[in-house]
Parts: structure tokens; sequence; C-alpha cells
């Protein structure tokens, strides 16, 4: 029915449940196989670790998932009491909280009941410090090596100095690894598995920008449950072979003229972080309102098309310390205008994420700004990645209600 | 043919509220009644008491608009629509130009504007904290041990700038005990924390231009005209009824909406 608005399933979301259930079920027996498991932020350096031969397993999907499970609430006060803020990650807090108290989510979700234990452990900063104190708890933990690189920060335009860097620290970590592994980097594999990145970023944004089409045929909360591959995935082949399905199934709704929100309305652009525990409930609120979130920074995050196989450290520099995240205010203000544009957007929703200063751009006057100079109206929500003690639904509900009604008076 | 009737029922945090116009806009009746737990029953009996106000009685209402954090409790109701919109159609009423709303509620302040042709441009919302708020002022009252009632009145007899630092209402509760400690007049602490109302709405948002002060807490609590006047720099403007400017601006899109199917 087209009144009512309906949220749609996508067909290949079954195949992606196969493949991050083969994935957690590889990281479970990694130790009994004799295979070594490397922990990774999820914007780390993940090609260079599968170069290596570890199993990656990234904390943050793990943290997301407790959010999703709506299990953040129990286990935030835990890290609190010995002596992690709540004012700080909440990805960082309800998984250090989670670990004390012997719990995953990954056993409802995969059958699989505890996390892997790391044989070393690999940060950037490219995010946030919140990554690299967090890797930090685990490393004193389990007294495994931390290493990671520290990026240079709030960047306008990516310069040479900028790469140089980073390339000398992906340098460094790659002789920490050799160390730690006891054998030399195989330059072919790196080369391989910066290849498959490429091929699966390419690929995931070619997924995104179906959305541009109109009625669009995904949403932005379609995204935070398909984007799994390409944050868990970089540097293995199965994350190119799922993202090809998934294109397949996006290019034929667009034949068909299938939309992910029955008669589209609007459309927004959601900017900063999902609010993990409550996707069912905003996705059907805006499939109610006839309204398509079609785009978002977030899931765009995860494009690094700056990868070359050719040169892949430097190539994995520059596209790692050019993240959106990391970048500086006019660079990240004319990212959002440029999305904004290409997305054909009726308005922008800003999460200012309470635990998430890093990844919350409506802080230091962007919104405004935004209106001001290119005309496309902002609403900022106040809630929280993981912690739903900070989020008034009722709130947010009759803020979002308001703002399709200003569209529709506009 | 007998004349139609429309009304917008505003179910709010604290108060529900209900308006029914004619077909010339004119008020034909109104209610208001503390909200309860069962919202629905809230709506129904303050829609009945409004109706049976309306003169000559007997008249049908064509069209029922609710409004207000229980909008979607009013099964009676054939469409709903947010505060924030009918804040700005009913205040645009009365003051048809561009305008800035400030709508203090029982729940939560609103920064709404409106532009010259009455449209809905933009708004903001306090955040999750009751500061500022009908709630705020409530708590406070308890802490000055005086009625809500008696607080404006007492406000007014204050002589003295006193400032309430604190930025929460719990906390704002143990600065008026301390504050009280020191040997300041209740009359002072009152207009204190009134201030304080007034600059947490001052700070969501740059009030330039006509400022329309509307909602509950403005309707019982007169103080705050002359301090946002004062604070401002100029008069604010106050529509006739600020506790019912939601629900008339839903009686309005009732009215405007006439004619048009009943939505689920």
């Amino acid at each position: 029915m087209t009144e009512t608005g309906q949220r749609k399933e996508i067909r290949a979301a079954a195949e992606l449940k196969q493949l991050l259930t083969d994935y957690y079920h590889e990281l479970d027996k990694a130790h009994s196989e004799g295979q070594k498991v490397a922990w990774c932020t999820s914007v780390g350096p993940a090609e260079v670790l599968r170069a290596f031969g570890f199993k990656v397993y990234f904390p943050e999907n793990h943290a997301a998932m407790i959010g999703v499970q709506r299990a953040g609430e129990k286990f935030i006060p835990v890290a609190n009491a010995i002596g992690y803020s709540p004012e700080i990650c909440s990805y960082l807090t309800s998984d250090i909280g989670a670990y004390i108290q012997h719990w995953t989510p990954l056993e409802k979700a995969y059958g699989v009941k505890s996390i892997p234990k790391p044989d070393v452990l690999a940060y950037n900063t490219n995010q946030c410090r919140d990554v690299k104190e967090w890797f930090s708890f685990y490393s004193r933990e389990y007294k495994v090596p931390l290493v990671g690189i520290d990026s240079p920060k709030y960047i306008g335009e990516v310069e040479d100095m900028h790469v140089d860097d980073v390339t000398a620290q992906f340098e460094r970590l790659i002789r920490q690894l050799e160390g730690i592994t006891k054998r030399k980097l195989d330059e072919d594999q790196l080369k391989g598995t910066v290849g498959l990145s490429l091929e699966a970023t390419n690929l995931w944004k070619e997924i995104l920008e179906t959305a541009a089409h109109a009625p669009s045929p995904l949403t932005f909360f379609d995204g935070t449950v398909h984007m799994a591959p390409i944050v868990v995935l970089r540097g293995d082949r199965r994350a190119v072979d799922y993202y090809q399905v998934l294109l397949r199934e996006m290019k034929e709704r667009i034949a068909a003229g299938v939309a992910a929100v029955d008669g589209e309305r609007y459309r927004i652009y959601w900017e900063g972080m999902p609010i993990w525990g409550k996707l069912r409930a905003l996705s059907e609120q805006f499939a109610e309102l006839r309204t398509c979130v079609v785009a978002s920074t977030y899931c765009n995050s995860w494009i690094f098309d700056d990868m070359r196989e050719s040169d892949p450290v430097r190539s994995m520099a520059l596209a790692y310390t050019k993240l959106f995240i990391n970048r500086s205010e006019p660079a990240k203000e004319q990212y959002i205008a440029e999305m904004a544009k290409r997305f054909k957007v009726d308005g922008i929703i800003f999460h200012d994420s309470k635990t998430c200063p890093h990844n919350s751009n409506a802080r230091y006057g962007m919104p405004s700004r935004i209106k001001e100079r290119y005309g496309i109206p902002g609403l900022i929500i106040d809630a929280d990645l993981n912690d739903l003690r900070l989020y008034s639904e009722e709130q947010t509900k009759t803020n979002i209600e308001a703002f399709v009604e200003q569209m529709e008076v506009a | 043919m007998s004349p139609k009737l429309f009304a917008g029922i505003d179910v709010g945090a604290s108060a529900t509220k209900c308006m029914i116009i004619s077909e010339e806009k004119e008020e034909a009746g109104s209610a208001v009644a503390k909200t309860g737990i069962d919202l629905a029953g809230d709506a129904k009996k303050v829609f009945e008491d409004a109706l049976s106000r309306v003169d000559g009685g007997g008249v049908a209402v064509a069209r029922i608009v609710s409004t207000g954090f229980g909008r979607k409790n009013v099964p009676f109701a054939d469409a709903s629509r947010t505060e924030i919109s009918c804040q700005s159609l009913g205040c645009y009423f009365h003051f048809p130009r561009a305008i800035v709303i400030v709508d203090i509620g029982g729940q939560d302040t609103k920064v709404i504007r409106t532009d010259a042709d009455g449209k809905l441009k933009g708004f903001k919302m306090n955040r999750k904290c009751a500061a500022g708020t009908g709630t705020f002022l409530e708590e406070i009252s308890h802490r000055l041990d005086v009625s809500l009632e008696e607080m404006n009145a007492l406000a007014t007899r204050s002589k003295k700038d006193v400032e309430i630092g604190a930025f929460c209402t719990v906390f704002t509760g143990t600065e008026i005990l301390a504050r009280i400690r020191e040997g300041l007049s209740r009359e002072d602490l009152a207009k204190g924390v009134y201030k304080s109302v007034v600059k947490r709405a001052m700070e969501m948002d740059t009030l330039v231009g006509d400022v329309v002060l509307t909602g509950g807490v403005v309707a019982h609590n007169t103080i705050l005209y002359d301090m946002f006047s004062e604070i401002l720099g100029r008069k604010v403007l106050i529509p006739p009824k600020p506790q019912l400017t939601g629900a008339f601006g839903a009686a309005l899109y009732a009215l405007q909406e006439a004619g048009q199917p009943r939505l689920e």
C-alpha cells in the first residue's frame, strides 16, 4: 500500500547474515586452529593485519551490536564504576562493561559465546582518541602488544606532509608486526589485501550512490546493516562478492521502480552516528512519514577509493587520513553540502551524539552555516550511539515529525 | 444548513487544552484541564467540556485535529499535527508577520520561526532536560515553599537582581537552599528563578525581530512578559490566550483541512 509507507527488506540480507556468521565462527575457532587474532579499529590498518595472516576482529562492530541489542545501559555503568567516565565514548564503556561481565551480543546474533582473545591490538586515531584508550585497556587486560597510528588531526586539505607522516607510521607498524609475528611482510599479500579493499570500497560506493535515484532504493538504516562487510571484511574477497550481489539488487530495484520507502515524498541526509538501539523505530517513523533518509556521512565513511595496489602503504596512508571524521570544520562543511546536493535532499538531520564529540558536527555552528549558505534546513537531534539514557524518544519523534511538516509547507 | 465548528485538542505534558472555533475562526468554546495518566480520557473530557460551552449547543464539530505530546492518543481526532506547526499557525493568526515564537510549556521550551507568509521556517527544542520549563518552576516552587500560583506574585515584589547560576533543575534546587541560608529573600530568589527561565530560552536561539511569547507557563506567570521585554530591550508580543494557542492552531488546521478524509 502506498499511503502508509512500509519498510522493505533487502533480499541479500540472508546472505549477509550467513557471511557474518561464518566470519564470527572463524574468529571463534582461530586459536584452536593455530591462527592468530588481531583486533583492529574500524578504520584501522585491516589490510596490513590481513596481509600478515591475522584473523581480524573489530571491537566497534561488537560495541554497535551491544547497542542494537539495547544492552548498553546494562554495561556502561559497569565501566563507569571502574573509572571510565559516562561522558566518554559509549562504545568503549559498553564494550568494556560487557567484557567485565563476560557477556557478548555475539551469542544472540551468531551463536558465538565469547569474543576472540587478541594476540595483538592495532588502532588508528584517525577517528578519535577514545579508540586508543579502549585498546589500551585490552592491551593491559590480555597482556598483548598495542601498535597503531596516531594520525594528524583536523586536516583541511590533505597535504604531502600529512601523508609522509602517516606513511612513516605505517612502515613502523609493519616493522612492529614483523617483530611480533617473527616473519617478514609479504608485499604481494599486502598488494592483494589493498586491491580487495579497493574493489569492495568501490562497490560499496556504487551501492550507496544508487540512493541518488528518486525514489531511493535504499535507506540509511539499510546502510547501517549492510555496511558490516566493508567494516569487518576489508581486504577479504568475500566483501567484494557480497557487494556485487547487493549492488545487483539495488540496480534491479531502480529498474523495477522499487522504492525503499513507498511513496517517497521527502529525502533526508543523516549526519553523525546511528542511534543503534533505535534503528528500527526510526526507520519505521520515517517510512510512515513517507520520508527517506537516503544518505549519510556515516555509511560513506568506509569509502577508501584512494587505495592503490601499486603503492599500497602510501595509498593507505592517504585514504585513512582523508577520512571525514579526521578533517577540519570547513572540509566537513564542504563535504556535507556536496553530499546534500548529490543526493538531492530536502533537509539534514544532525545527530549530536552525547558521548561522541568527534562524530557530532552540530557543535560549531555547522547547521546554521549550511542553512545560510546552501539553503538546506537542518534539525539537531540530541541522542547517543549506545547510551539510550541520553535519548528522549518522544521529543525526538516530535522533532522529526515537525521537520517533515516544515518541508510540507516549504 | 447549520454552521460548522472545528476543534483543536492540545494534549500537553501538564495540561490538556481544547479550542473550538467557527468557520470565521472565532472562538466558540474552550476548556483546559490537568493532564493525567489517561490521555485519551482527558482529551475526551476537555473536548466535551469545551463543547458544552458553545452557545446554543447541539452544533456538529466537522473536524478535530490533535496536537501536543499526546497527539497520537486522541482516538476521535481526524488528524494530528505537532505542537510546533500548531503554535506557528496559532500565533501567526494573531501576529501575521515574520515572528519568532518562544513557547514555554510544562515539559519543554521551543523556539519556532515563522516567516511573513506564515510558513514554518525552523524550530529548536530544549535538550533532554527540564531546566527552564514548567516542570522546573514547579520543582523550585516546592523549594521556596510556595504554590506555583503564588510564585509569580512573590517574584513581582522583589527589588533585587539575583543570578541563579545552576544549569539543572535538581542543582538549582540545591542552590536555592544554599541561598536561603545566605539570607536571601524568597521574593528575590523567585525572580532569579524566572530570570533563569528567560536566559535558558535566549540561549536556544537568537531572538531577532518580533518575539511572540506563548505556552502554559507564560499564561500563568505574567512576570515573564516584563522580563523578556526588559532583557530583549523591546516589548514582546502575547497572544490573547497563551495557553491555548497550540489548540487554536490545531483548530485552524481542522478548518483548513475541512472535507479531507480522516487520517489513521
